[in-house]
């Protein structure tokens, strides 16, 4: 990369190194953009950070998320009905932007949306609008050398998936093509699966590390504070999805739609999550 | 499995096209084809990849396959002139009798072979997606007969609107299973078959029913289905000392018609028309005729022609028949379509009705109503040019169908 298109170092980098000297994990929410509505993303955004999120993953809206469980699947269909696509995805983050500027937010989706705005449309305005990295779901690292080298340009990050399926090889290409960090999906199966084997993930997380200097991201199955802690003893950083979508759609769907008592119980969830990682290595 | 027929001959760009050597280690057939697939998947992918690999060519596995076919299946299946329907329509129409395979459909090919494969890898569990339920039905069959668990999903609005096939996989000890997202057809039951494969990866096989989804199966399912062209092009030879003019075939995901043109390929003088699904009319947008009317993307596994909206999500589609009711198509089609080797042509709901009858009437055959499709196509080209001798896939019987069709005509069975 060259010094005159070099961005200033990045949010992600920049968080990780600061969460090294603290000894902790850190902790990523997910939600997907537009469930309820387009407007309640960027509340929420901010509350999860008041809460105690040090990076925000934002679900981008498709059609046929075939990686993810019933629970994102639905919230995927509930942000269609309004009509939010990619173009107003980038748009919430550029608002989140006006009034935050220090936590990292990371887009995950599908690649067909990405093409159909086209690759170097989309980094100009994930990049314009303060996106810090992009984990396309069904993009392995061998498919996307076309989007990586664009990102890496403007300064954003690759996020790459590992699975306990991925062999040693694997993990050293997405070592070697990723940045920011890796995104380890902790079972095999689908988003909001259950059951975590804390003593297993330990060891697999090690096994990474020994092909792998990018922070270690753990998703797939934290549902609470208690299993956000143990994977955060572990971890780099512990990434909550389908707990947090579940509560928002739960409490919205009792309050009738956003409101100020939902973002509070979602700022309390967040607080719960952020206390176990913080204590986890103590 | 026996090479194609594949001497070099000249594409539309004017470069030579070896054909057998598509697609490439990638899985790419030309800017399609590839594995766009979660990381939890590349695992299995690459297992199943060694594995076809291992035995793809092993005359063992080459032989079981070959004589299930012929002893199980029923293969070679005829080849037919239909001559009632060529003096109707004005050319001489030859039909490939796919539907006289044993569960009465081309189906049935791929799905054995992928069995075959499943039972050497050890893997104790079947899944599949379907769609008109002709690949569920072959699947389930093919794991009784193996005394293998077999789980198929289904759209539940398929579901509802071919429940004849529904019963007949139950019967054969198959779990269906409904597939209440999304827009409830073939697609939606393709993202939930892969979740399943995701999660239980290690006993599970996932039989893919047409020419799409990651590498390698879409050069997997074309090779186990290539056999309808390798018969087809010897009888049509044995029969009329010729090759066809053309060589017409229903695309849904494009199983069947790949199976007949790549023996063809490499010959230069036969003109291929594959036949999608037009539905109301390419103008009302009520159709699934992606390579007609869509543009490419990314959608399970592979870049390929999608239906697609302006945000790139993919869109409803709408066919009177459910196995061509799917918003994509298998990537060797649309690299066919690029560089001109085949030409793709949608072919209304009515078309293909009127095309169903006159089968019925002239032949006393009941086509599929996804095979009707061709037989209507070929109707139109005989009307453009006359006189020349067609060869149609009939992909399938359509007794399945029959319910379908009265609605249609406002009778209660």
């Amino acid at each position: 990369m060259s010094e005159t298109t070099k961005q200033p170092t990045s949010r992600l980098a920049t968080l990780f190194e600061r969460l090294k000297g603290e000894n902790r994990a850190a902790l990523i929410p997910y939600i997907t953009a537009g469930d309820p509505a387009p407007r309640a993303t960027v509340e929420l955004m901010h509350a999860m950070v008041e809460g105690g999120a040090d990076a925000i993953e934002i679900g981008v809206p498709f059609s046929d998320p075939m990686a993810d469980g019933p629970v994102i699947q639905a919230a995927h269909e509930r942000a269609l009905k309004s009509g939010l696509g990619l173009r107003g995805v980038i748009e919430l983050v550029a608002e989140f932007r006006q009034r935050d500027a220090e936590t990292p937010v990371v887009l995950m989706g599908y690649q067909n949306p990405i093409e159909a705005m086209g690759v170097a449309a989309f980094v100009d305005k994930a990049a314009s609008a303060g996106v810090d990295g992009v984990l396309t779901v069904d993009l392995p690292p061998e498919e996307a050398d076309e989007l990586s080298a664009a990102m890496g340009e403007r300064g954003m990050a690759p996020i790459f998936l590992l699975a306990p399926t991925t062999s040693a090889g694997r993990t050293r290409e997405v070592a070697s093509k990723g940045s920011g960090f890796v995104y380890y999906v902790s079972l095999k199966g689908v988003t909001g699966a259950a059951n975590l084997d804390t003593d297993a993930l330990a060891a697999q997380v090690e096994g990474i590390r020994e092909a792998c200097a990018l922070p270690v991201g753990v998703g797939f199955g934290i549902r609470d504070a208690e299993t956000a802690g143990q994977v955060g003893r572990v971890a780099d950083a512990v990434i909550v999805g389908s707990a947090i979508v579940r509560l928002i759609h739960e409490q919205t769907t009792a309050a009738g739609g956003m409101n100020a008592q939902v973002l509070e119980t979602v700022r309390g969830f967040l607080a719960e999550l952020r206390s176990a990682v913080e204590t986890a290595r103590q | 499995m026996p090479e194609t027929n594949s001497k070099a001959t000249v594409g539309a760009t004017g470069a030579p096209v070896d054909y057998a050597s598509f697609p490439d280690q990638r899985g790419r057939f030309g800017d399609y084809g590839g594995r766009y697939v979660a990381e939890t998947l590349m695992g299995p992918i690459e297992e199943l990849t060694a594995a076809y690999e291992k035995y793809r060519h092993d005359p063992g596995f080459i032989e079981e396959f070959e004589s299930d076919l012929r002893d199980y299946v029923g293969r070679p299946t005829a080849l037919y002139h239909a001559k009632r329907l060529s003096e109707l329509y004005g050319a001489e129409i030859w039909l490939k009798r796919e539907d006289l395979n044993h569960t009465g459909a081309h189906k049935i090919n791929n799905a054995l072979g992928q069995a075959l494969l499943a039972k050497r890898m050890g893997k104790t569990r079947i899944i599949a997606e379907t769609g008109a339920g002709q690949h569920g039905v072959a699947t389930a069959t093919v794991a009784a007969r193996l005394g293998i668990e077999c789980v198929v999903y289904m759209g539940a609005d398929d579901i509802q609107r071919q429940a004849p096939n529904v019963f007949r996989m139950r019967l054969l000890g198959a779990k269906v299973v409904p597939v209440d997202s999304g827009t409830r057809t073939l697609k939606d039951a393709l993202n939930e078959a892969m979740r399943d494969w995701v999660t239980n990866v290690d006993d599970t096989f996932y039989i893919i029913g047409t020419v799409a989804g990651p590498h390698p199966y879409p050069m997997m399912v074309r090779d186990f289905q290539s056999v309808i062209g390798r018969e087809a092009r010897a009888q049509m030879l044995e029969k009329t000392g010729e090759l066809p003019d053309q060589v017409v075939a229903c695309v849904g995901g494009g199983s069947n018609a790949i199976g007949i043109f790549h023996a063809f390929l490499a010959d230069e003088s036969v003109e291929l028309h594959g036949s999608e699904a037009g539905g109301d009319g390419i103008e009302t947008g009520r159709h699934a005729a992606p390579l007609t009317a869509g543009r490419p993307g990314v959608l399970h596994g592979n870049r390929t022609y999608l239906m697609e909206d302006e945000n790139g999500q993919i869109i409803g589609t709408h066919s009177i028949s459910a196995g061509l009711d799917y918003p994509g198509v298998g990537p060797e089609h649309s690299w066919l379509k690029d560089i001109g080797r085949v030409q793709y042509a949608a072919i209304t709901d009515d078309e293909a009705m009127a095309a169903f009858h006159d089968m019925m009437r002239c032949e006393g055959i009941i086509p599929a109503i996804e095979s009707a499709h061709a037989v209507a196509h070929a109707r139109q080209l005989a009307e453009a040019r006359g006189g020349q001798r067609i060869l149609v896939n009939l992909s399938g019987r359509g007794d399945k169908d029959i319910n379908t069709v009265a609605k249609l005509e406002g009778i209660e069975l």
